[in-house]
């Protein structure tokens, strides 16, 4: 059964003379929650607006189901949309708005009813259904939003930035009941945000986008540990992942040698394509920083970088430390560690890292070879 | 605070306000009760004021008999009737189509606007009755198209007509606020509409029409008020005529107080005027809480 399943072949779309989305392809399973996700400006929203019928493809084809509905009507394609104003009709009242659709479909009245009540339910909207949206909170609003959506039945839900008017207590609320919601319907889903946070919470799959293209598509965790480039790396992951610049020094068949810092670190890596010299990018993430005299000390799978503390972020939870060191030519290094640890700025620090967990690119910004077991990255 | 710098010279603070009070006292409030008064007496204009006298009610209860008034007071209504919602609604389309994100379209919503600025002209009156007239613009055109020549200001039925359409072509000011009202609306509930299924008409009378509804308003109020106080129209184009059918109540007042010299009875008129514009406005305001929607006011009951 192809019923929910959502594709695209090398859609493009410009306005006028500008390129927004630059061919993509995609095949999302039935079923999947699928989050759009990169910086503002993308295109995140115009290619939710394609698949929703808003805007027609200047290039390629779109497939829901079955059906090649590329230039389908919107009403026609088995969507249903929730944009990020909410687009409640503001003279109708909450049954109204919910069964808008229902009724221009021409849907006799007591099954409007009957539908829009048992969606009330699902959202818990029964109290509020005679009320005008102004009446109605931020999360409210959000949910009759939602409502109007599940009434229609849709094979696919289309979500643009659901959350992003929302204050943030109400964001992690609604952003929990999305969830459930999906798991309760067991529909596709696709999610548009710039919130990596959002992303990483909700997504079945992850599709990072970049100035019309796709960057990388996959599982959240495997987005956060194997970033397919630099881009994806600094975007997925909160504090950014860390960058440093070192030389090839030697690639062997398991392993690249990356002269850093003064140091020359052994990076497991199995069919690296680089050649000694070559400018590379080593990126590590904050967390996996550990602190403390001589914690990798003698551990040849790990490396230690002294540092100067900059500048010390208390979060309650968690400290974040921005380092210096004198031989990096980037300056500032931030570091996750535990929320009671004793740091003073202007002290020195001895931070260390294992090489398994260290992230590596070439001068293109791809990810250099694969990782030397996943075992090791996973510790 | 009292007695700072800013309060010492009460004087030249007067003074600054002077004007306005001045034209205000002098051509609205001193007109304004001047005119209720006069309404009561038999004052012609020239004569002295002292010698008018005091006649109770008699000119409104004359009224009750003047079949110029009363014909005047039909032809009134019928214009009013006729012209506010030909207005209203030829208004609404022009913005509608001007909403339109086209090429070049800030240019055609200045074009547009421009019969507005000219319309309430006497030069364009006078413009009117020349293309009017019988060897006017308009009998030409209709020669030319093969058809026969009219009588556009000698028949009362058209005579109207022309009136009505020089008023038409003044929907500029009431388009620039439909225009407004339109670019309020958010694309979203368009789109939002679209993929409920909702066709172009059906979104224009289930959204586009209900979240207008408070410019229609006062479109709506602005048109009453002026087309009651038409008089440039039938003063220039057709001077009332043919047979009163375009004697429009302003012009009958005019008339009254400057042509027969009855100031009385002409004040008398005024005040029938501003009572009837007061009422529809009234019932208007009092019947918009079951059609105009605003949005942006919390209901009521929480
Ligand atoms: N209707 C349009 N006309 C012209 N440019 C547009 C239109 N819609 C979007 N764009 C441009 O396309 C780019 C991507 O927009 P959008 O998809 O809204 O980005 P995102 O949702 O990722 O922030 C932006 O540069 C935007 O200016
Ligand atoms: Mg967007």
């Amino acid at each position: 059964m192809a019923k929910g399943r959502v594709q695209l072949h090398g859609v493009m779309k410009s306005f006028g003379a500008v390129d927004v989305i630059k061919g993509v392809d995609l095949e999302i399973a039935p079923g999947e929650l699928t989050v759009f996700v990169g910086p503002s400006g993308c295109g995140k929203s115009t290619l939710l607006r394609l698949v929703s019928g808003l805007e027609l493809p200047t290039g390629g084809s779109i497939m829901i189901g079955d059906r090649d509905v590329t230039l389908v009507h919107p009403s026609e394609r088995g969507i249903a949309m929730v944009f990020q104003s909410y687009a409640l009709y503001p003279h109708m009242s909450v049954a109204e708005n919910m069964g808008f659709g229902l009724k221009i479909a021409g849907l006799p009245k007591n099954l409007i009813k009957e539908k829009v009540a048992r969606a009330a339910e699902i959202l818990q909207l029964t109290p509020l259904l005679d009320r005008k949206p102004r009446a109605l909170s931020g999360g409210q609003r959000q949910r009759v939003a939602i409502g109007r959506c599940i009434v229609r039945e849709p094979e696919v839900f289309l979500f643009d930035e659901p959350l992003s008017n929302l204050d943030a207590a109400l964001r992690g609320q609604m952003r929990v009941e999305i969830a459930r919601l999906h798991a309760k319907l067991g529909a596709t889903m696709i999610y548009v945000t710039h919130d990596q946070v959002e992303a990483m919470t909700l997504a079945t799959r992850i599709v990072v986008l970049n100035a019309g293209r796709v960057e990388q598509i996959g599982a959240p965790i495997e987005l956060y540990r194997h970033p397919a480039n630099l881009f994806v790396a600094g975007f997925i992951g909160s504090p950014r992942m860390n960058f440093m610049d070192g030389l090839v020094d030697g690639a062997e068949a398991d392993s690249v040698s990356v002269r850093l810092n003064g140091a020359t670190l052994r990076l497991p890596r199995h069919n690296a394509d680089v050649r000694p010299g070559a400018k590379v990018t080593v990126g590590i993430r904050p967390e996996h920083f550990r602190v403390g005299p001589g914690v990798d000390a003698g551990d040849d799978q790990a490396v230690e970088f002294d540092s100067v503390i900059d500048l010390v972020e208390r979060l309650g939870g968690e400290t974040l430390a921005h380092l210096r060191m004198p031989s990096l030519s980037d300056g500032v290094l931030v570091v996750k560690m535990s929320g009671d640890i004793a740091l003073r700025i202007g002290t020195g620090l001895r931070v260390g890292v294992r090489l398994a967990q260290c992230h590596l690119f070439d001068a293109q910004g791809r990810a250099v070879g694969e990782p030397g077991s996943r075992a090791a990255v996973a510790a | 605070m009292a007695g700072g710098p800013m309060y010492d010279n009460r004087v030249s603070g007067y003074l600054y306000i002077a004007p306005f009070l001045i034209g205000l006292a002098t051509f609205t409030l001193f007109p304004f009760l001047s005119s209720f008064l006069l309404s009561f007496s038999d004052y012609q204009l020239q004569d002295p004021v002292q010698q008018a006298r005091f006649l109770g009610l008699g000119n409104y209860l004359h009224m009750m008999g003047d079949d110029t008034f009363h014909g005047s007071l039909g032809v009134t209504f019928l214009y009013v009737f006729v012209t506010v919602p030909l207005k209203l609604a030829f208004a609404l389309f022009i913005a509608f189509v001007l909403n339109f994100k086209l090429r070049g379209i800030s240019f055609f919503r200045t074009a547009y606007y421009v019969p507005s600025i000219l319309g309430g002209s006497v030069a364009i009156a006078v413009l009117w009755r020349y293309v009017f007239a019988g060897d006017g613009l308009i009998n030409q055109a209709l020669v030319w198209a093969g058809g026969e020549p009219l009588n556009w200001l000698g028949e009362p039925a058209y005579a109207l007509f022309t009136i009505v359409l020089l008023r038409l072509w003044q929907f500029g000011s009431a388009m620039v606020v439909f225009l407004a009202g339109l670019q309020n609306i958010p694309t979203d509930l368009y789109e939002a509409a679209t993929i409920d299924g909702a066709g172009k008409a059906r979104i224009f009378f289930t959204i586009t029409l209900p979240l207008l509804t408070p410019v229609i308003f006062f479109n709506f109020i602005m048109q009453i008020v002026q087309a009651f106080q038409e008089f440039n129209g039938p003063y220039i184009i057709t001077g009332g005529g043919p047979l009163k059918s375009t004697y429009l109540l302003p012009l009958m007042i005019y008339e009254e107080a400057f042509k027969y010299f009855n100031v009385g009875y002409a004040a008398a008129l005024s005040w029938v005027l501003f009572l009837i514009i007061a009422i529809f406005t009234i019932i208007a305001f009092a019947s918009a809480k079951y059609w105009v929607f605003y949005g942006n006011e919390r209901e009521d009951e929480e």
